[in-house]
Order: structure tokens, then sequence, then C-alpha cells
């Protein structure tokens, strides 16, 4: 296998009982590398998460982390890197500051600038006790247990979930940092602007296997512009052009959308009818996310 | 307070069984000891000259109560069990206020009903409504079954409603906590002070001159002398008093805001101390506080045993019966009592070891075993951590009650002779605690979902212990408790090999237990 992968995961099978939880999944993250792993609730992300980390054995398939067997080396893998579990919990009567003190003494030391700094970004009160916080501040907690530690990669399960916007950006600049040391991330979530904004690969998982994997370049690819113009004279042909789709003409108005790949094209027949205004919806995520998801009604947060 | 009887449904719904449960208990408390009591004397002079031993035992008085007409059974009956009844009120009216008022507001569920068309008041009258109605049920059976046993009506009456009214002032005191603090923890900790200081003022006012008693509630129900010359009026005082608390309580909930207490939370470090890093830390923090309470309350009740000293050959009485519960066999009864006694510390002590024992499956239910496991802290390591505090807990629990039991009976006899053979040898028995945690552990690494029947074990050692020569319990049942094969100390001496062989089994248990939880998914 490939050292340069933090994350290589092939064929993983995992069971619970008779529920397939994961049906042959696979998954990969080099370094340098934010990668986004998306999903409804229940489609495994948690579980393969678990896998990786080592709390659950795999029934089938292959898992390597930082090329090793995360089952049988655990502890000596956690070395190199930190979690951030999308529902933090605390023990009552530690504080936050010892919190952070204990994780990062159990991942074998901390980085005491950084730890500084990192309370005063994410404005943390350490010297509350675990009872006293509300969901976000313990996210807080273990983000920044997790960001000071001297670690090579994060897997983050949802860490946003309890962050206010002010906070998030805070997050995501901390994470593009994170990344430009070279430093691999796998983020799992539901905010597809996040993921949008942080990450560099994404991988969609369905029912425990991925169903699209690759940079979000080649994904935006698969997906379609949504154009409106106002033109000068109605214009022939557009109908007739590869790619287009749901073409609605009302009088000089044009709306359609059209796959990214034959977006030149449809333009060009635009401009001939000339163009007066002209708005396009570069394709989302949301986009993407829906095609693979139509059918299926989001519920609330996954735990 | 509109609303407040929507949410007094609710809470009974809640509640039924576990009122139901301590109802049950307190009852047995009571009539329990009219049964033992007419069991135990068969003759009135035998009663007559036991009771006179016992009102003459200061120990016995400041545990109980002012000893009053002690060769009846009513007389009985009330000093052995009022005293007692009336912190398990209290504790159950602590519990009940307690789960409806701070802990809902401390898990935040109980804005979604307050955000309802209900008054602000409501879900507190409603829980203050809850506790009062259980502590009705539990006057209502113990009144009720000690009519039945046949005990004069209006002293057995008397009995009940005084411990209704008890009840209902350790419900306002609790009521009165939990407004305090924001924790429900710490509620329960203010509430628990008031308890154990409202119990000994009474021992001190009972051995002493008598004023102190009339600072304690507890006093205050001891002081209606059911069975020994009733009188109604301190019931008055009960009832006076828990209005007075109510009253506090209502003042405080209007000064302080909703989901905090009228004294904040204090800060605490900003930095963890090196006793928590290191190895072992997180264990011992978590494992600290039931540790050192049982060390203490083991001493305590070790100590309470010693105290009885000689005088124990006066209390058991002549009777055949309870001679044979205590002789072991020896012909010497207060060898044979105090071999009882170590045997029974021991077994209370596997209450600690089990618990203790359960303690890695409620961190990782409560999800925070992952964010441990996720650091480079291993499987086996950190289990180990939560076992060597169950084995130092164990061993200082035991050691703590042999030098309660062996110091007690030196002050009382005034002698050190007995003191090393009351107190150490009970260390022996730690193999034996052991193997029942042992068991607890296999269970959470092969069963976690099962880690209740951790209990079971605990069940059949007590019940072979108390009832295995009186009901002729077979041999081959009697011999799965592993204290069945130890030695009874202090009668005949400490047998080594039997310790070496328990010690074993113990480590078996616990070594498979560890495997089988380094081979299993964590969740």
């Amino acid at each position: 296998m490939d050292d340069e992968q933090v994350i290589d995961i092939r064929g993983l099978v995992k069971s619970f009982g008779t529920v397939r939880a994961l049906d042959g999944l696979d998954l990969s993250v080099g370094r340098g590398e934010v990668h986004g792993f998306l999903g409804p609730n229940g489609a495994g992300k948690s579980t393969t998460i678990r896998v990786l980390l080592g709390l659950l054995r795999k029934d089938g398939g292959e898992v390597r982390l930082f090329g090793g067997d995360p089952w049988a080396r655990a502890a000596e893998l956690h070395r190199r890197l930190a979690y951030v579990p999308g529902d933090v919990n605390l023990w009552p009567t530690l504080t936050g500051g010892e919190v952070i003190d204990l994780l990062g003494r159990l991942r074998g030391g901390i980085d005491e600038a950084r730890r500084a700094e990192l309370l005063d970004a994410f404005e943390l009160d350490p010297t509350k006790k675990g009872r006293a916080y509300s969901k976000g501040n313990r996210q807080k907690v273990a983000l920044v247990a997790a960001l000071a530690s001297d670690v090579e990669l994060l897997i983050l399960d949802e860490p946003t979930s309890g962050l206010d916007p002010l906070m998030e950006s805070v997050f995501r600049r901390y994470v593009d940092e994170f990344r430009d040391r070279g430093h691999a991330v796998l983020l799992s979530s539901h905010i597809l602007a996040e993921v949008e904004q942080l990450c560099d690969a994404v991988s969609i998982i369905r029912a425990g296997r991925v169903v699209e994997a690759g940079t979000l370049a080649d994904l935006r690819h698969l997906t379609r512009t949504s154009v409106s113009a106002e033109l000068e004279r109605p214009v022939d042909g557009l109908a007739q052009l590869r790619g287009v789709h749901d073409l609605e003409v009302e009088g000089h108005r044009v709306r359609f959308q059209v796959d990214t790949a034959d977006l030149d094209p449809a333009l060009s027949v635009l401009v001939r009818g000339g163009v007066r205004t002209l708005t396009s919806q570069p394709p989302t995520l949301e986009e993407l996310f829906l095609r693979h998801y139509g059918d299926q009604v989001q519920g609330p947060a996954e735990s | 307070m509109t609303g407040w009887a929507a949410f007094l449904r609710l809470f009974l719904r809640r509640d039924r069984w576990m009122v139901l449960w301590w109802g049950l208990g307190t009852m047995l408390l009571y009539v329990s000891q009219a049964v033992s009591v007419d069991d135990l004397y068969t003759t009135q002079a035998e009663f007559d000259r036991a009771a006179a031993s016992m009102a003459g035992n200061t120990a016995f008085i400041a545990m109980a109560g002012p000893a009053r007409a002690l060769n009846t059974t009513g007389g009985q009956v009330f000093w052995q069990a009022s005293a007692f009844g009336a912190i398990v009120a209290g504790l159950m009216s602590m519990f009940l206020v307690g789960r409806h008022t701070r802990a809902e507001e401390e898990s935040g569920r109980d804005e979604l009903l307050r955000a309802t068309a209900v008054g602000r008041l409501a879900p507190t009258t409603a829980a203050l409504a809850a506790a009062a109605l259980a502590n009705v049920v539990l006057g209502v059976l113990v009144a009720g079954s000690l009519v039945l046993y046949g005990l004069a009506v209006p002293d057995s009456v008397a009995t009940g409603v005084g411990l209704t009214c008890c009840g209902w002032f350790f419900t306002a005191v609790a009521l009165m906590a939990m407004q305090l603090v924001t924790s429900t923890r710490a509620a329960y900790g203010i509430t628990g002070v008031v308890l154990a200081v409202a119990y000994a003022l009474r021992a001190v006012g009972d051995v002493g001159n008598g004023v102190a008693s009339w600072l304690s509630p507890i006093g205050w129900y001891q002081a209606m002398h059911p069975f020994s010359g009733l009188r109604w009026w301190p019931v008055l005082l009960l009832l006076a008093g828990s209005i007075a608390v109510v009253a506090l309580a209502r003042v405080l909930f209007e000064r302080r805001d909703y989901g905090s207490g009228v004294f904040a939370a204090r800060p605490g470090p900003a930095r963890a101390p090196a006793s928590l890093t290191r190895p072992l830390g997180l264990a011992w923090r978590l494992h600290r506080a039931p540790l050192v309470s049982w060390t203490a309350g083991m001493f305590a009740l070790g100590a309470v045993y010693g105290s009885m000293g000689n005088d124990v050959r006066d209390l058991i009485g002549d009777s055949e019966t309870s001679q044979e519960m205590f002789l072991q066999g020896t012909g010497d009864i207060v060898q044979g009592f105090y071999a009882t006694a170590m045997i029974m510390l021991a077994v209370i002590v596997c209450g600690f070891a089990i618990s203790s024992a359960l303690r890695p499956r409620a961190e990782e239910d409560d999800g925070r075993l992952e964010v441990v496991l996720a650091t480079a802290e291993p499987r086996s390591r950190w289990l180990a951590g939560h076992l060597t505090m169950t084995v130092v807990g164990t061993g200082t629990a035991l050691l703590a009650a042999g030098l309660g039991l062996g110091l007690g009976y030196s002050l009382v006899t005034g002698t050190t002779d007995e003191l090393w053979n009351l107190s150490v040898p009970l260390l022996q028995y730690a193999p034996a605690v052991l193997v029942l945690s042992a068991v607890a552990r296999l269970l959470y690494g092969v069963a976690p979902r099962a880690m209740v029947a951790a209990w079971l074990p605990l069940v059949l050692v007590s019940v072979v212990m108390l009832f295995g020569e009186l009901l002729s319990i077979p041999q081959w049942v009697q011999d799965l408790s592993p204290f069945e094969h130890l030695a009874l100390v202090p009668v005949e001496s400490v047998d080594w090999t039997a310790v070496l062989g328990v010690s074993l089994v113990a480590a078996a248990l616990s070594v498979a237990g560890q495997v089988a939880f380094r081979r299993r998914d964590v969740h």
C-alpha cells in the first residue's frame, strides 16, 4: 500500500448482528489534504471512523492508518492523530482546562503556546466544570485539545454542529493552517458550505459504501449549472443542445440547467440572442448531494 | 402554579415503582424488628435482661435513640427502626425532589416542559407534592403493617404519622438545597449533610442531657414516644419546621435565575494538576469520592460493632436460635459474634467493589471512553487503571472496617489485647470480595449489556452467609460463595492455602475479563 496515504481503506465491511453497516467501503486520504466525508444519517460515517480508531473490529476488507493496522496498533498510531467526536461528553467534575491537559498528556504532549492561543481564539473559559458547559463549549474543549496537540491527522466527526458562525470561521482558519503544515484531516460533516470551503476532496457515502469520490473540481464537473438570462430577441436551438435540461422560455427570458461540461456551446447560443442580463449559479455540493439522496428526508444530526 | 397538576400526574407516573420499593423497604425495616424481637426472646425474663443491658449501652443509644420501654415489642420496634426509618424517608424525599427539579433543570429537559403553558412554580410545586405523597405512602405502609402485626393502634399510627412528617421536613430541606446550588449532586450533598447533622444531634442529645435532640427533626419524631407514653404535640414541630423551610425555599426560588443557583458554580482550575495527568490520575479522580466515603463509612460501621464490646454476651440472650446464629461452632460467644461481624463487614465491602467495577461501563455508555481510547492510551491500561482503584479501594475499606472494629472494642473494654486480632485479619477477605468484582469485570468484557447481573453473586453470598445453616442450603450452593472457603477469623486462624486459592480465582476471572475487553467492539 502507498505510504503517502494517511488513511487507506479498501472494501471495508462491518456488520452489527444482521445489519451490514459498512458494505465494501473505500476511502483514502493523503498528506496535506482535507477530506470531506459526507452522507446522510446512518450511512456509516461514524462507524467508519470508529473502525479507523480501532474502537470497532472490522469484519472484512483492508484498513491502513499511517500504513499500520488500527486495531492491532491502536495506541501507538493514536499518538499521531487527534479525534473530536460529534457529541462531546466531558467528565462532570473536571474543568475544561483539566480535560485539555489530560487529553494532551494521553496523546503524548501538548503545545503550550498553541493551547493558550486556541483558548483565546475560541473564547473558551477553561475553569468551568464539565457539567456547566453548553454543547458548543464542550465541542470547543475537544477542538482545543485536538488542535493544540502535535499530530499529523485530525479526525473530526461533525465538529461544528454546536458552534456559532463566528467560531466556525475560527475553526476553519485553524483547519486551513493545519493542512498548510502538510497534515491531513478527515472531516465528517453535514454542513455542505463548510465542506465546500474547507475540503480538497470529498467522499460521499450511502448505505455503507462510497457512491462518489474525488476532488471538488472533479465532482463539480458531474453537476449542472443553472443559467437564467434576459435577451434582446428570442433564440432557437437551445432545446436541441446536448446537456441542456429543464428549459423554460417566456418571451425574452430563458432559464435552463446545463451540464457543466456543455456550458460553452449553450452560452454561445445565448450570445446570438444579445444578452442583457445573465445570472449563472455554479454547481453546489448540495446539488450533488441531493442527486444521491434526493429520495431521502434529512433527519436530525447524527450522533 | 398553573398546570402543576399535570406535572404531578407525570411525576407520579414516573415514580410509582420507585416509591413502592422505598415504601416496602421501610415497612420491612419496622415490621422485621417486631418479628425478630418476638422470635429472639422466648421468656419475658430473658427479654427484660436483654432490655436492661441495651438500655445501659451508650453506643446503642447513640446509634438508635433514647431507650424507652425496651422490654416491649413496640418499644423495641420504635427504638430500633425510627432513626433509620427517618433517614430512609429523608433519602427518598431527597432523590424524588432532586430528580424532578434540579436534575431536570441541569439536563435541559425541563425547558421543553416549562415552555408550555404552565406557571413558573408548577414543576417545583408538583415535585413538592409528589415527594409529600410518597412520604404519606411510607407512613401508611408502616402504620398499617404495625397495626396488622397486632401492636397498639394509636402508637402504630403515630409511628407512621411521625415518619411521614419527618419525611416532609427533609423534602423541604432538599427543595431548599436544590435552589442553592447548580448541580444535583451538590444539592444531594447538602441534604445529606443536613441528614447526618440531624442524626448526630439527636445522638449527642440522647446520650447527654437531651437538649441537642430538640434541635433535630429526627429527635422530634422520637420525642413522640410511641409505645412508651405517646404524645402528639412534637408532630407540630415537624409540620412547622417543614412549612418554614418550604417558605424559605420559595424565597430562594424567586431570587435565583432559571438554571443557576443562589450560589454560583465555583470555577475550577484552568490547568490540570500533575496528579491528574499522571498514569492512574484519571482513574483516581473518578473513583476518589466513592473510595473515600466507603472507607469512612466502613470505619464507622466497624466502630459501631467494635463498641459493643463484651456486652454482646448479654445482648444475644439465652435462646438457642440466637446463640446458634452467633456461635459459629465455637465455645466463645464474643469471638463468635466478631467472626460474624467481620464476615458481614467484608460482604458489605462487596458493594463498593462491584459498583467500582461497574464504573467502566458508565464511562463507555456516556461516550467518554471513545475520547480516551482515541488517544495513545491502550485499552488494557485504561481498564487496568480502574481495576487498580477497585483493588486499592477494597483493601482500604476492609482495613478501615477492621481498624474501626479493633479500636471500638479497645475503647469500650479498655484493653488493646484484641486490637490486632479484630482488625488486620479482616484483610484476608479481600480475595473473596475481589472475586465478586472480577465477575463484574468478566461481564464487562464479555457481555457489557448484562452488567446488572454483576449484583447477583452478592445476593447469593448474602443469602448463604445469613441463612446458609438455618435454611440448610445444599453444600454445593454454599461452596459457590468464595467467603465459605476462607477461615472464620478471629475464631480460626487464617488459612493461607484458601486465601491463595480464592485469589487465583479472582485473578483468573479478572484477566479473562481484560482479555475479552481487548477483543470486543467499543461503543
